[in-house]
């Protein structure tokens, strides 16, 4: 791994914090607070592609996870991983390794159209696949009620997909990263 | 360093090593699990509240680290009240208080830049696997030192693009802002690389 990957992976571990800045809306009832910060991932992994984008999730978790109040609304720590939000966050890594593993297979004849599908797979697919049964579980509900309380984030979910979309879209065609490797130079 | 959750005090406990902490979360955390008695628990949720004591952080700032899920706590009491009885209800419920309030304290008493030196001292095995611990250290410091660059790069954007009234465009902030920060990734890895840095 190149010195350029490492600061790239720093970056994209800066940038998802960065936008954490902006305040949360915690959900009523279930708690787990709609933020803009989970666009974090899908930038990563759209921009920076699959092992970059991974690692970069890996150590905005392990960031938190020392304590850092990096989260939206300032919340960081080992409690937050005994949260209900905790699987929700776990996810991040695994959204940013499948949307840039998708981004830079499709990478030639990429369209707006395919990363948003990708990212919605990541947004809406990964992330509850892992968020749903941990808060289950963690407030001993059934997996149906557990997924209907995440019915609320689906619309936020959507709309940020879109934005990376747009934003990665717009970064592939005047900054790429992932085309470096792709077409090595001559 | 400031910025973190940590509270400063003079305290046995913010005098362990990090490590040592974590090591015991771990193993107490588990341990939380094995006794399902509703007796045992209270004791140990009393235990770790003198722990809060011993380690001289303010009942207000303990209270803090539960507040925000203790309708979590009403929800799980109420339905294991259902399913099972008002003992075993209370048993998880102090249990889970337990547990956080112990997670919290090691937070509260560690310094997040000791947490992270204790990473770095124990990352050495990782060069086995293939995995260089000094670049892994250099993530860390860089993403640290690139939160602040990032915030102020954005409000920077934000400030050019109010000129233009664009200021409330995600688009139009985000774009410049990942490409500027991109632009001086770029920079930064020349630099380091051009001082010769070959871990």
């Amino acid at each position: 791994m190149s010195t350029k990957d490492i600061v790239y992976i720093a970056l994209f571990a800066a940038v998802t914090a960065a936008v954490g800045l902006f305040p949360p809306f915690p959900l009523p009832v279930t708690g787990v607070p709609i933020s803009v910060q989970s666009i974090g991932p899908l930038l990563a992994g759209t921009i920076l592609g699959a092992r970059r984008g991974f690692l970069s999730q890996l150590l905005f978790v392990v960031l938190v996870a020392v304590g850092l109040p990096l989260l939206a609304g300032g919340r960081g720590g080992f409690g937050v991983f005994l949260g209900p939000s905790a699987g929700y966050l776990l996810a991040w890594p695994l959204i940013a390794l499948f949307v840039g593993y998708m981004v830079e297979r499709y990478w030639r004849n990429l369209t707006l159209l395919k990363t948003i599908a990708f990212s919605l797979i990541g947004a809406l697919g990964i992330s509850n696949l892992m968020g749903i049964p941990w808060m289950a579980a963690l407030l001993g509900l059934n997996l149906v009620e557990a997924a209907i309380s995440s019915l609320a984030f689906v619309p936020g979910d959507i709309a940020k997909a879109i934005l990376a979309s747009f934003i990665a879209m717009a970064v592939r065609c005047s900054y790429p990263i992932i085309e470096r490797e792709k077409a090595p130079a001559t | 360093m400031s910025l973190g959750n940590y509270v400063h005090r003079e305290s046995p406990i913010h005098r362990m090593p990090a490590g040592s902490k974590v090591l015991i979360l771990v193993i107490g955390g588990t341990a939380l699990f094995l006794v399902p008695d509703l007796l045992i628990m209270i004791t140990i949720l009393a235990a770790t509240i003198v722990l809060y004591r011993v380690a001289r952080i303010p009942m207000g700032i303990m209270v803090a680290q539960v507040r925000p899920i203790v309708w979590i706590f009403v929800l799980i009491f109420v339905f294991q009240l259902f399913t099972r009885d008002v003992a075993f209800a209370g048993m998880v419920v102090s249990r889970f208080v337990a547990l956080l309030l112990l997670a919290s304290l090691v937070t509260l008493t560690t310094p997040a830049s000791e947490m992270i030196d204790a990473i770095e001292r124990r990352i050495g095995w990782m060069r086995v696997i293939g995995v260089n611990p000094a670049k892994i250290s250099l993530g860390l410091s860089l993403a640290l030192r690139f939160i602040p660059v990032v915030a102020k790069i954005t409000s920077e954007v934000r400030e050019a693009q109010r000129a233009r009234g664009l200021e409330w465009s995600v688009i139009a902030v985000a774009l410049p802002v990942i490409i500027r920060t991109l632009k001086m990734a770029d920079d930064v890895a020349n630099a380091i690389d051009a001082r010769g840095y070959d871990p």
